[in-house]
């Protein structure tokens, strides 16, 4: 090839611009993160949900949340002996502020004199969208405003997003919402901006007891891998055949 | 001769067709954005937006970089595995400026949310009862956060 030094000279910046990118990978956004590298996801440890609501009130505060709407919310279950099927769930206000207490036995502890006195167990659920490997939310999408990205995590283009609110009846979770003010479709986007950063999410990051962990199953020195061959883990509703990718340890079968 | 005279119309048709068909192309190129169908059935560019969205939360390995101090006194503590933000709130703003001060935290607000008594928390987690436990004295008046006693 022939090359003379003015062309050269022209050439160099150019090269220079196409190796940013090629030491970049995409997105342009994040340098050194490469996306086919990763499979994200989430794993709940139910037996150290405390019901405190702190993932609650950080998902608001870091993605600014809409009040009355939820990425990520707190329920209670409560199971009265056999009775499976109808369990007591509540979720006052996504369990943000927490939850009422409960007397510690039948006989009632003093200051709880309006605590229920039902016997049965409790425990916490928290919920989050379950990033779906086939989840019926991207596939009801008319303009292809919303998708699975190629790290596994389900995301909403707010620019393309009609509101059509399609999505909002297919998600099995009631993981989606239609924002107040902007008019489209809102989610979890498993704090997207932080996972590209080498961060973890802002629910995980502030849960005080470790019940949540971020997980990367692409990423072979994962805690996760050993987790799931050494304990019972289920993920909401299987029988739907989503692809939930968010994996609750010792999940009770009332759980719906 | 007469083929071409004869099929005229429907070489006018063939003509329109041939015009509409590249009046929906160009349409389609300044109407499609360039990056839908980079990876999939969507625009491949939102993927970079929604990753630049601002932190809120610095994440508690910011915090230990200038106050590894406070980390290590934790490391002794209960409060180990409880990252700074999840009690003192989202200080990202202060770590990339660290003249914005935080706002102070309310002990008797911010303890009971998680050490409040309930027979709903799991039996290990250690709880009291707010009101016979110290009656709205601060809890910091007698325990230590930071390393959890």
């Amino acid at each position: 090839m022939n090359l003379d030094r003015r062309h050269f000279l022209v050439m160099l910046p150019a090269a220079a611009i196409a190796w940013k990118y090629v030491l970049a990978g995409t997105p342009d956004a994040s340098p050194n993160y490469t996306m086919t590298d990763h499979w994200w996801s989430m794993l709940i440890d139910i037996p150290k949900c405390i019901g405190c609501g702190n993932c609650v009130r950080a998902c608001a505060a870091e993605n600014d949340v809409p009040d009355g709407h939820f990425r990520t919310w707190v329920e209670r279950y409560h199971v009265n002996d056999w009775h499976m099927e109808g369990p007591e769930v509540i979720s006052p206000d996504g369990g943000k502020e927490g939850f009422p207490a409960v007397a510690q036995s039948a006989g009632g502890g003093e200051g709880f004199s309006s605590a229920p006195q039902d016997e049965g167990k409790y425990f916490f659920v928290p919920k989050l969208c379950n990033h779906c490997a086939d989840s019926p939310c991207t596939q009801v999408c008319p303009v292809g405003a919303t998708f699975i990205a190629p790290d596994g995590v389900v995301l909403v283009d707010q620019t393309y997003c009609l509101g059509c609110a399609y999505c909002v009846q297919a998600c099995p979770y009631g993981c989606r919402y239609i924002h107040p003010e902007k008019k489209v479709a809102d989610k979890c986007t498993l704090c997207y901006h932080r996972i590209t950063k080498g961060l973890t999410t802002a629910c995980c990051e502030n849960c005080p007891t470790g019940a949540r962990k971020l997980v990367d199953l692409k990423d072979p020195n994962d805690p996760i891998h050993a987790f799931l061959k050494t304990h019972y883990v289920q993920v909401l509703k299987p029988q739907m055949a989503t692809g939930a990718k968010v994996f609750y340890n010792e999940l009770d079968g009332s759980v719906r | 001769m007469s083929l071409t005279k004869d099929a005229g119309h429907l070489f006018r048709f063939a003509f329109l067709f041939v015009v509409a068909f590249v009046v929906f192309l160009l349409v389609r190129h300044f109407v499609v954005p360039k990056s839908f169908g980079e990876y999939g059935h969507y625009r491949g560019a939102a993927i970079g937006e929604i990753a630049a969205r601002p932190l809120h939360y610095a994440g508690h390995e910011t915090c230990e970089t200038c106050h590894a101090d406070i980390a290590e006194a934790k490391k002794a503590g209960k409060h180990e595995n409880v990252s700074c933000e999840a009690c003192h709130g989202p200080l990202a703003k202060h770590a990339n400026d660290p003249s914005i001060q935080p706002v102070k935290i309310n002990t008797t607000v911010l303890c009971i949310r998680c050490h409040a008594e309930s027979a709903a928390k799991p039996g290990g987690f250690p709880q009291i009862d707010p009101v016979q436990h110290s009656g709205g004295v601060p809890c910091e008046t007698c325990h230590q956060p930071h390393n959890g006693l």
